[in-house]
């Protein structure tokens, strides 16, 4: 097969103890499973939760690539935090990234010791767009709601939106392969509920933005 | 992981960089594993405990590294092939032992995975260990894919038993922790039954054998010329070359595919690091006149091959090589794609596809003025937490201008705001009561600052024990406080002497951190530090005393104690809570920084951030209007 653009390279960007590497774990193995050369690079050598963590995969139908994105060269961004989505763009966004974002913040040590300030999500929204492509803000948890599986909304969202040319059944068998029994049924509901918020709700067909 | 087991041969998997050195050591039929857990290796003995049972392989969590390699040597002396495998600093540690076992030699295949950590993502420094490979005499490997990794592992097990010496195989964290293709081979009928026969000591005839290991490294060169590891892509009769290995061979195809350079400038990848195949690389650099090293930290290879230009002039004729000693690559930090672009765009002349400047610049500002930097700091619920502020109550009380000597793990966060900048020193596994035992005998020169050394559990073990008798024997005037969270928590909860299993999980006799301390002679209490204010008043009272003194602070880690147990729910009574009145200076977001509390700005108070939180319940115990509380608890 052939990818439109090649490598195809996505970044997943959160927080310590979001789920990251199991994000980029689904989505990877789906691309393994849709037959193409897969690389994940991945930040997490400190275990400690509380750091931007990002993991950077890259589907190529030609030929294995190398861990990290150069520069400028993210094509998709999913965000499990809006400033963590927005801290990626200075070294790896482009004017045609598109991201995919959960509005939900998760306060760092220094804004809640007061030496800085979180600004206020929708302008972090603003920002983000005036930067990529296309934004799509997706409410992975409802406040009261527990924050298990956000992650896989969030990897939902990403297959629904169809920017990654992987199909649906690829992910749910990963998702079937990786995750624990006992967590399986709350992870296909979690994956499943993602792609029901982004599936057919493209603000501007993909081929359509390809043509740019 | 299901991949490990698979006898699939030809499927492909995604498999993360130390699986897939996990499955070349079950294809090549593995016997015995034993290592210290260190990022980024840590991931190689845990996947072989998971398959364990299945393919009878012995796996242990040692003390240290220089244990773990001198029990795997000697189920390579008994004839089985064996696995060691450990993070860079790691390397130290063993180094004794391995700079004289490659004198009388192994027996069965023993291989030594070193795992190195470029740009120290998790580590205390960034050093390379390819060194210990021509210091000690010994045969390298260095992986350049997943697939490699995996290819090798099962090779250099074929090697060290060909040679009789144990073969290094170097990874590195983009390696190690990245995942991608690889397609498995067959596995083995393992059939080894463990004899020992022979002799094996060093320094009897010392020169002699060294002058045999030289042989042998000789031998192995020669099989080394033909390795399918060792490759050259590019146009035939390319006067520019990149010479590179490890993972500068990804970077390095990039890069040249990036400037469109793949009809002028060639690849030639080796994977066999030391000896050099000489032969092989001679060959494919006879009409070149450029060299471009790519490789990561030390210019290890780009050393070896000048040296072998040098010696091979006549020949070669001039070549300009460019590298680390030249500028065109830094001698630190890891590589990427990017600074192999630029480096080959300055030797060619060219110009590297440059971003939008202005797009740069308004994306970077950001970085710099608007997105709040997040620190890593300990995760809710941490007991280090706790026993950080109480190490800093105390000193305060004290008054004496007191500090800290740090060590390696979680609580090495406490040099920064995580544990109120209280840690200042951070070394090698087992240097805070080391270096605190010093500062304890400098009072005849006038030094009278209370000296704690904080030490973790697994720390304990591995490296503060001679320490800690060398503090009680000299009468050094220090306070050690042991965070004891029960397991080696910063590389993921490996079980230690203390936590009463072994590696597979099963039942294991402990080792209790205060019975050693008893058997030295010190006084040692015991405290959970989520007793907050019973944990000051026991530093502060110590610090009053003299000689060498112990503190256990003593509980779980929390991330573990929250995967076993339901925990329960907190949250803030905003009746009770009367915000930037109460006069605590916002204690429990702003002072004590959990990141499970924030500040409610439109109540003006503070509240719990249930997706955070973790329900240790600490935070109770300290906010002095008593405002936070148990969801379900009668208030």
């Amino acid at each position: 097969m052939t990818l439109e653009k090649d490598p195809l390279n996505l970044i997943i960007a959160g927080v310590g103890g979001q789920g990251n590497i199991l994000a980029s774990q689904i989505v990877a193995t789906a691309g393994i499973k849709e037959g193409l050369y897969v690389t994940v690079g991945e930040t997490y050598g400190a275990s400690q939760r509380g750091g931007p963590v990002m993991s950077h995969v890259r589907f190529s139908a030609q030929a294995q690539c190398g861990p990290l994105i150069p520069e400028g060269e993210a094509d998709i961004i999913v965000g499990l935090e809006p400033i963590e989505a927005l801290r990626i763009i200075g070294d790896y966004g482009n004017p045609k990234t598109r991201v995919i974002v959960s509005p939900r913040p998760i306060y760092p040590i220094w804004v809640l010791s007061g030496q800085a300030k979180y600004p206020p999500v929708e302008e972090v929204m603003q920002k983000l767009r005036e930067l990529v492509g296309e934004v799509r803000v997706v409410k992975a948890i409802e406040e009261g709601e527990t924050a298990l599986a956000a992650n896989v909304v969030m990897v939902g969202a990403l297959a629904g939106s169809g920017m990654v040319p992987i199909e649906m059944k690829h992910f749910e068998d990963s998702i079937k392969e990786i995750v624990s029994p006992k967590d399986l049924d709350t992870n296909l509901r979690a994956f499943r509920k993602g792609v029901g918020l982004t599936r057919g709700k493209a603000r501007t067909p993909a081929k359509a933005r390809k043509r740019r | 992981m299901v991949t490990l087991e698979l006898n699939q041969p030809g499927k492909t998997v995604l498999m993360m960089g130390n699986e897939a050195i996990a499955r070349g050591a079950i294809e090549a039929g593995v016997d015995f594993c034993a290592a210290y857990p260190g990022t980024p290796s840590t991931e190689i003995p845990e996947s072989l405990a998971r398959v364990a049972e299945r393919f009878n392989i012995y796996v242990e969590w040692s003390t240290n590294e220089i244990v773990a390699l001198e029990a795997a040597t000697a189920a390579s002396l008994a004839g089985l092939r064996a696995l060691v495998a450990m993070k860079q600093n790691g390397m130290n540690v063993c180094s004794d032992f391995l700079m004289t076992i490659n004198l009388s030699g192994t027996n069965g295949g023993l291989v030594l995975m070193a795992c190195d950590d470029p740009s120290a993502i998790s580590s205390s420094n960034e050093q390379d260990s390819r060194s210990y490979a021509r210091y000690a005499d010994l045969p390298l490997l260095e992986p350049a894919d997943f697939q490699e990794a995996k290819d090798m592992t099962r090779w250099a097990f074929e090697i060290s038993e060909k040679l009789g010496l144990p073969c290094i195989v170097r990874s590195v964290t983009r390696l190690s922790h990245s995942r991608g293709n690889v397609k498995l081979g067959e596995l083995t009928e393992k059939k080894r039954t463990a004899k020992f026969e022979g002799v094996y000591i060093s320094g009897a005839f010392v020169a002699a054998q060294h002058a045999a290991l030289h042989q042998k490294l000789e031998q192995v060169r020669e099989d080394f010329e033909s390795s399918k590891f060792n490759f050259y892509v590019g146009p035939k009769k390319a006067k520019c070359v990149i010479v590179t290995c490890g993972s500068g061979w990804l970077y390095s195809r990039e890069a040249v595919a990036a400037l469109g350079l793949e009809g002028r400038v060639g690849i030639l990848k080796i994977g066999t690091t030391w000896p050099l195949p000489e032969k092989f690389i001679v060959e494919h650099l006879k009409n070149v006149t450029e060299i471009l090293m790519v490789e990561e930290v030390d210019p290890f290879l780009e050393q070896n091959i000048k040296v072998l230009l040098a010696e091979r002039a006549k020949t070669l004729g001039p070549i300009e090589v460019y590298g680390a000693k030249s500028g065109h690559r830094p001698p630190y930090g890891e590589m990427n794609q990017d600074k192999v672009a630029k480096a080959l765009a300055s030797i060619k002349g060219l110009k590297t596809k440059a971003r939008d400047g202005k797009y740069v610049e308004k994306a970077k500002e950001l970085l710099l003025s608007y997105i709040p930097i997040r620190m890593p700091t300990f995760c809710t619920g941490c007991p280090h937490r706790a026993s950080m502020w109480a190490i800093k109550a105390a000193l305060k009380l004290d008054g004496r201008d007191g500090f800290v000597t740090g060590d390696i793990g979680c609580y090495s966060l406490g040099a920064g705001p995580a544990g109120y900048f209280q840690l200042k020193t951070i070394q090698c596994m087992g240097a805070g009561i080391g270096m605190a035992t010093g500062f304890g005998k400098l009072d005849k020169f006038g030094f009278n600052q209370p000296v704690i050394a904080v030490c973790g559990d697994s720390t304990f073990y591995h490296a503060a024990i001679p320490a800690l008798i060398n503090a009680r024997v000299n009468n050094s005037n220090v306070l050690m406080v042991v965070l004891d969270n029960g397991g080696t928590a910063m590389t993921g909860f490996q079980p230690h002497p203390g936590s009463g299993c072994d590696a597979c999980g099963r039942p294991a006799p402990t080792v209790e951190i205060e019975n050693i301390c008893k058997a030295i002679g010190v006084e040692v209490r015991v405290r959970d530090p989520f007793e907050i204010s019973q944990a000051i008043h026991d530093i502060y009272e110590l610090l009053q005393g003299e000689g060498t003194r112990v503190m256990i602070f003593r509980r779980r880690c929390f991330r573990i104690e929250a995967k076993e147990k339901l925990q329960q729910k907190y949250f803030v009574d905003q009746s009770k809570c009367i915000g930037d009145d109460c006069g605590c200076a916002r204690f429990c977001s702003r002072v004590f920084n959990c990141p499970g509390i924030i500040w409610d700005a439109e109540a003006q108070k503070a509240k719990i951030d249930e997706m955070v939180c973790t329900g240790c319940g600490v935070c109770a115990t300290l906010c002095p209007g008593g405002a936070i509380m148990v969801r379900g608890a009668a208030s």
